[in-house]
């Protein structure tokens, strides 16, 4: 079974593979795929997407082997569909990353292995919207009802968009929060409406007053055409200690790592900042999205 | 009204949306190279549309594939395939709920513009969703 976008899924397959990821989390399941083969093919850098997939593939006692494309044949103008169909001949699934749209779709198109997109370019990138849902679960015990505010660059970061997709498969409250012109798209809001039924708070500025879960993400000086009106937002933006005074008792802070200066170093220590156990999560969620693409 | 002459066998396409007709013109291939008649007529008065234009090509049957197309650039748009100078088939296109093969994806890091495949498009409310980079693009940015 490939996984290619978070589209492509039903809320029970998603469920499926969350529960799964508790089990391996908690030690009551250990997948065993000895004797099968995990291939990486990531044509653009990304370690910590990469390394979790060979950690998952290593605790499901599967083999690693690794596609560097500077080394490759891609230099000599092999096609990318010609490198995935000679790669698939060495494993039993593939993780593709790739910085163009849809390559990865078109890789599942070529294959027979089951193909999961570790990434391609501004479109999907379902394992980490898969590790956000069950960092939520985990913290909070359940979606359902959670307010959820998605705090940044939301009409850039593809991690935002496919979160607000998912949360509104589980009937979580969504409030988009993000300076003018980096709103959430509107074609993303309308899908969501039209699909799940779900509309979404949309705020300019911060206030955590009434959220469960605070998800952050950056908001990249490149977006603005002023430098100045860039450091005021991202000022604006910032999460401070100050602003979780007045947060709701239990409220859990997310974010999808690296972060430079989104969130105040202040709060890493505090019980609300759950990002480096969100970062954790990636392993035994790739190791269910593993066990569920081999056994499917 | 601008004289144009009579097919013989060919195929008229009327009630285009006034504007869309050298897109349609450009896009049946009549634009440049072909070796038989063929006229594009912009701004015709017409009842219902107010403008519209109309393309007249001699020696080519619109297919329903290019009929679909043409239905992404003008819904209304009508197919009358001539033969032996008379209407043999007259049709308004409609938009496809789906389109394979057909159609390009206006995004340029879409994989569709860089590599061999089947583009495909699904319609999503009064727009379509590439199957590849899950953009949703207008019906006209896809010809
Ligand atoms: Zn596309």
């Amino acid at each position: 079974m490939d996984l290619i976008s978070i589209r492509d899924l039903e809320k029970k397959e998603v469920e499926l593979i969350l529960d799964s990821a508790e089990k391996i989390h908690s030690g009551k399941k250990k997948p065993d795929h000895s004797g099968k083969i995990l291939a990486t093919l990531f044509f653009e850098p990304s370690t910590r997407t990469k390394l979790s997939f060979q950690s998952a593939a290593q605790r499901n006692k599967m083999g690693v082997v690794d596609f560097l494309p500077e080394t490759s044949s891609l230099k000599k103008g092999e096609s990318f569909t010609d490198t995935v169909r000679i790669l698939e001949g060495y494993a039993d699934v593939l993780v593709v990353r790739h910085p163009v749209e849809g390559s990865v779709r078109l890789a599942a198109d070529v294959c027979e292995r089951p193909v999961i997109n570790g990434g391609d370019g501004a479109n999907q990138h379902p394992t980490q919207t898969l590790i956000d849902l069950f960092s939520i679960r985990k913290t909070k015990g359940k979606i359902e009802g959670m307010n959820v505010h998605l705090v940044g660059d939301l009409k850039h970061a593809r991690a935002m968009r496919s979160l607000a997709y998912g949360l509104a498969m589980f009937n979580a409250k969504i409030t988009a929060v993000s300076p003018k012109g980096l709103e959430l798209p509107k074609a993303d809001v309308d899908e969501i409406k039209a699909k799940f039924g779900c509309s979404i708070a949309v705020r300019d500025t911060l206030d955590p007053r009434d959220a469960d879960v605070l998800y952050v993400c950056r908001i990249q000086e490149e977006r603005f055409a002023d430098p100045m009106e860039a450091k005021r937002m991202k000022e604006k933006f910032m999460i401070r200690k100050d602003d979780l005074k007045n947060a709701k008792h239990g409220l859990v802070i997310l974010h999808p790592l690296p972060k430079i200066n989104e969130i105040e170093s202040s709060i890493d220590s505090m019980p609300q900042a759950k990002y480096f156990e969100q970062a954790h999560y990636g392993v035994p969620v790739r190791q269910a999205i593993l066990d569920w693409a081999l056994s499917k | 009204m601008l004289k144009v002459d009579v097919i013989e066998n060919g195929t008229v396409v009327d009630h285009i949306k006034a504007g869309s007709g050298l897109k349609v013109f450009v896009m049946l291939g009549v634009a440049g190279g072909y070796s038989e008649r063929a006229a594009l007529v912009m701004n015709v008065p017409s009842k219902r549309l107010g403008k519209k234009d109309i393309v007249k090509i001699e020696g080519k049957t619109v297919s329903e594939d290019a009929a679909s197309m043409i239905a992404l650039l003008s819904p209304g748009a009508s197919i009358n395939i001539i033969e032996n100078s008379k209407v043999a088939k007259k049709y308004v296109v409609s938009v496809p709920e789906r389109l394979r093969g057909a159609g390009t994806c206006p995004n340029p890091n879409c994989i569709t513009n860089r590599e061999e495949c089947v583009r495909e498009f699904t319609k999503e409310g009064e727009r379509f969703r590439c199957h590849y980079c899950e953009r949703l693009v207008g019906a006209e940015e896809l010809v």
